[in-house]
């Protein structure tokens, strides 16, 4: 295909090459105006062309008249990290215009609402202006629709410079607008008006320009919060507690609509119970008892929840209670930046609780991740009787993400060591936490199991492996020696690293969530615009597997990619590894609070090798 | 010592052939003369009476001495010794996972009326089936004496020390929010906390029973209000209750008019003898009344406050399947095959 000859191109913008399918487009509207309908018609537009898109959202935390931006990043190369730069930039919001133009790179090409009159503002640009207002008045529509259409017409003038195919416009606004075939029919209007105009109006100035490809057939696109709420119901879960709270709350309501359409007998009942809880502290208490009484039970919130959270998930810990809490992590408590992404709370959870607590967290990079470790985790936690955190972050959970499909889970439910009412006669009675197996995990029965000696008390540290109250320092010791024996098996039962790429080179790459797709960019960047070859590993979940230790070993340098301050993953590596391996760990950070790219670590990591 | 072999004296079993021993517990550790060992004897003997399984049946606690309790009553039924305050959260979970087993909360009123009143309230508002019992002394006991939210104006703790804020009426939040059977009972009245606890068995919905519960050490002196004595100088009865299970037969005749008549979800019978004649047991608005008259003139009411067997319990709101979610097969939790490509082919 002659499209994907091209390489990539610096500094070429404006010039009459065209650049096929390697661009971004930054969207620039003010929250609440409709421009989520405008925005996910051109993704879609480009992706039933057939050519890799990934779509961002970054928006403020405001229902309406705040500003926001929305990046659509078409890439040949199948890159679907946050581009740094804009190619293209959308100025529909007044408020930010100015600005948003002032900070592009020379040769982004600029659509702006006529109004604004932003050509002034620079000569290195190519500039394009369209009258909406205009446009949507004859359009027709009422005062307050007009708003709304602006921003199709947008989408419609962007398929004239961009050549998108204007069928697979309609397809993708009809899809979109589908149970509402009257705001289908406007906004089919809207669009062709713009795309009118830009015909008869607008002269193509720009490089950029999509073309058919064949990348996307038999694909999905989704968001990591509707694959968790997938993964979830496919795992079997049946208690469902939750608090809303940004950005994990899709996460539950896509799982609400979808348990009502799968998870509903012939008899019109329910095989699962979501309740919208009080607070977190009820969220997570709510988990526990439902686990304890048997249930597959979760959670899902975000960092101010999981601070809530930490009584009773240090209590889950002890009393070995499975629960599946899916944090969904932000930026800080309060308000401040709710809505941007972070990977901020990988130390608070790994510890989470008071006394020697410790967490397994599933990390999951991609939706189809976030699908199977949904499903991985409510294993786990009946595995190992304990609290299990997937560790998701807001680009991951609230963006659209292109995936292969998912696959359908093919083994049973296993329930961890549950002792039914036959093991107990067979066995006349158990002790709650002794190591029968050697793993550290102990056996437990289900309230209801009919039995006289099936019943025990459920309590916090203090106990003796027959579940009685015990203050004894011999008994306590040997409880909290069998919960590290434990957590140690754990090792060998989280998902595996992936060890993405291992050709022998001097220096590493550790990363891991959603920063994998700009780290993978930037490997291809350092190879090759530095001629710097790096191996790399990704981080599936912790405790850390025997392999992340032996992988650093084999290597002199090792960048960890983090976003967040303090380099908390790093962190965690420190208090794993032997001194000799921590003193080649080199840190990585990104903490804006956008969705990190590869250019920021392409330009840390060669500044750091002294290049 | 006798040599002669004589049959051991029968032990009284109760419908399912258990014995009150089959309801017994560890040693409690309380100090004697806690009202809390009172009521673990009480709810013994009305789980026994009813021929409740043990094994059918969760209990579940917070923080306190209240919450200690447990443990010295039915070890043949799993228990939960939560978090300070955050039993409703955990019994919530637990009776979502199997409804088919009876929940049993035990609470105090510091850890009710304090930490635990943002969950105490959602529990009622939700009507959830569960008995929750608040074993209501006025203070925390375990850690030494301090003033709970249920001691009243002007109560005097040993060191000198008055009350001066309004205390919170767990009776009447109950009722307001939602709760389907709501009373208020003593320790020390064997008779009258026997039936209510029978009846709340029978109940499907949040029973809510308030008990004064004296504490010895700390409680119990002149000048506090949840004394053993001063519970027996100003115990007020409001209703007085006959319960009849619905394996027994009703012989118990009254006057008509005299009583109210409440047909619990089982089928047994609860026989409200109204005291006050104007009083109707199953009318939230004259039982939010009463109460609130009872805390303008510092009466102590006891008895069934209200009784409503018609609101729609959370796990019919919920319209949860019959058998228990927690031991549902793999094939009726996970979907089928053709669901999960549908869901596919929506989203490509």
């Amino acid at each position: 295909m002659a499209t994907t000859e091209v390489a990539p191109q610096q500094g070429e913008r404006g010039r009459a090459v065209p650049i096929v399918n390697d661009f971004s487009i930054q969207v620039a509207t003010v929250n609440g105006s409709g421009s989520q309908s405008a925005n996910t018609v051109l993704l879609r537009t480009i992706f039933q062309m057939g050519v890799p898109v990934s779509g961002k959202n970054l928006f403020p935390s405001n229902i309406a008249g705040l500003p926001t931006w929305y990046t659509i990043r078409a890439s040949k190369f199948g890159y679907i990290a946050r581009k740094k730069e804009i190619d293209f930039l959308v100025a529909m919001n007044p408020e930010t215009a100015r600005e948003d133009v002032l900070s592009l790179g020379a040769g982004t090409a600029v659509l702006y609402d006529e109004p604004l009159n932003l050509r002034e503002l620079r000569s290195d640009l190519t500039f394009y202006s369209v009258p909406f207002d205009k446009l949507a008045a004859a359009v027709g529509p009422e005062a307050k629709l007009r708003k709304l259409i602006k921003n199709m017409i947008y989408v419609g003038v962007m398929a004239r410079l961009l050549a998108l195919d204007m069928q697979e416009v309609e397809r993708a606004l009809r899809r979109h607008f589908g149970s509402k075939p009257k705001a289908a029919e406007v906004n089919w209007s809207a669009a062709k008006a713009g795309y009118d105009y830009a015909a008869a109006s607008l002269t193509k100035a720009d490089p950029f320009v999509v073309e058919r490809m064949h990348e996307t057939a038999g694909k999905i696109i989704v968001d990591g919060n509707a694959a968790a709420a997938l993964g979830a119901m496919f795992g079997g879960v049946t208690v469902v507690t939750w608090y809303p709270i940004t950005p994990s709350s899709s996460l539950i309501e896509n799982l609400t609509d979808y348990m009502k359409r799968y998870r509903v007998g012939a008899d019109g009942k329910a095989t699962f119970a979501i309740v919208q809880a009080e607070d977190e502290l009820a969220a997570i208490g709510m988990v526990l008892g439902a686990s304890w009484a048997g249930a597959r039970a979760m959670t899902a919130t975000s960092g101010p929840g999981i601070s809530l959270m930490s009584e009773f998930c240090g209590f889950g810990y002890y009393a070995e209670i499975p629960a599946v809490i899916w944090d969904v992590q932000r930026v800080g408590p309060s308000t401040g930046l709710p809505t941007r992404t972070q990977q901020g709370d990988l130390l608070a959870v790994a510890m989470l609780g008071h006394g020697d607590t410790k967490h397994p967290m599933l990390i999951p990079a991609s939706v189809g991740e976030c699908f199977t470790m949904a499903m991985d985790a409510l294993e786990l936690a009946e595995q190992l009787q304990t609290p299990v955190f997937v560790m998701s972050d807001l680009d991951l959970a609230m963006n659209n993400w292109m995936s292969e499909p998912f696959a359908y889970p093919e083994k049973p439910l296993k329930r961890g060591k549950v002792l039914s009412r036959e093991d107990l006669d067979r066995i006349g009675g158990f002790a709650r936490y002794k190591d029968v197996d050697g793993d550290g995990i102990g056996y437990r029965t289900l309230p209801g199991v009919d039995h006289p000696n099936a019943a025990s008390f459920v309590r916090g540290s203090g106990h003796n492996e027959k579940a009685q109250y015990s203050e004894r320092p011999d008994d306590y010791v040997r409880n909290m020696d069998r919960l590290a024996h434990k957590f140690e098996h754990a090792r060998t039962l989280v998902p595996a690293p992936e060890i993405v790429s291992d050709h022998g080179n001097e220096a590493a790459i550790v990363a891991y969530g959603s920063s994998h797709w700009a780290t993978r960019e930037s490997l291809e960047q350092l190879e090759r615009e530095h001629a710097m070859g790096f191996d790399y590993l990704r981080l599936r979940a912790y405790p850390f597997a025997r392999e992340v230790q032996e992988f650093i070993a084999r290597h002199k340098r090792v960048y960890m990619v983090d976003q967040n301050r303090d380099g908390q993953m790093l962190q965690l590596l420190k208090l794993d590894l032997p001194p000799q391996e921590v003193a080649k760990l080199r840190s990585v950070r990104h903490y804006t609070g956008l969705p990190i790219d590869a250019r920021s670590i392409t330009d840390e990591i060669v500044s750091q090798e002294g290049r | 010592m006798s040599t002669t072999t004589s049959q051991p004296p029968r032990q009284n079993t109760n419908r399912i052939g258990l014995t009150v021993l089959d309801y017994r517990g560890g040693k409690t550790t309380l100090c004697a003369g806690c009202g809390h060992n009172a009521i673990s004897e009480r709810i013994i003997d009305a789980f026994f009476e009813m021929g409740v399984a043990p094994e059918r049946v969760i209990k579940a606690s917070g923080i306190g001495c209240s919450s200690k309790s447990p443990a010295y009553f039915m070890g043949r039924s799993h228990s939960f010794n939560a978090l300070h305050g955050r039993m409703p959260s955990v019994a919530t979970g637990a009776a979502l996972a199997n409804h088919l087993l009876l929940a049993l909360g035990v609470s105090g009123d510091g850890d009710t009326a304090s930490i635990g009143i943002g969950q105490f309230v959602h529990l009622m508002r939700r009507n959830l089936p569960m008995i929750y019992i608040i074993e209501n002394n006025g203070v925390y006991g375990l850690t030494k004496g301090q003033f709970s939210a249920t001691a009243d104006v002007g109560s005097k703790l040993k060191t000198g020390v008055v009350n001066e804020l309004p205390p919170i009426d767990t009776c009447l939040l109950a009722i307001e929010l939602g709760a389907t059977f709501v009373g208020r009972s003593f320790s020390g009245d064997k008779r009258q906390l026997q039936t209510m606890l029978k009846a709340a068995i029978a109940h499907r919905g949040t029973v809510m029973l308030d008990v004064i519960s004296p504490c010895v050490t700390f409680n119990d002196h002149e000048g506090s209000t949840k004394s053993y004595k001063f519970m027996k100088d100003h115990e007020e009865p409001l209703t007085d209750a006959d319960f009849v299970p619905v394996f027994e037969q009703i012989d118990v005749e009254y006057e008509p008019g005299t009583s109210v008549d409440v047909t619990m979800h089982d089928g047994s019978h609860l026989r409200l003898r109204k005291l006050e004649e104007d009083y109707n047991p199953t009318n939230r608005v004259t039982a939010v009344r009463r109460l609130m008259q009872a805390k303008e003139a510092n009466e102590v009411l006891t008895g069934i406050f209200y009784v409503n067997t018609e609101q729609p319990s959370f796990i019919e709101l919920l319209n949860l399947t019959s058998e228990a979610l927690a031991t549902l097969p793999t094939e009726r939790v996970r979907p089928s095959r053709q669901a999960l490509e549908q869901i596919m082919e929506e989203l490509g």
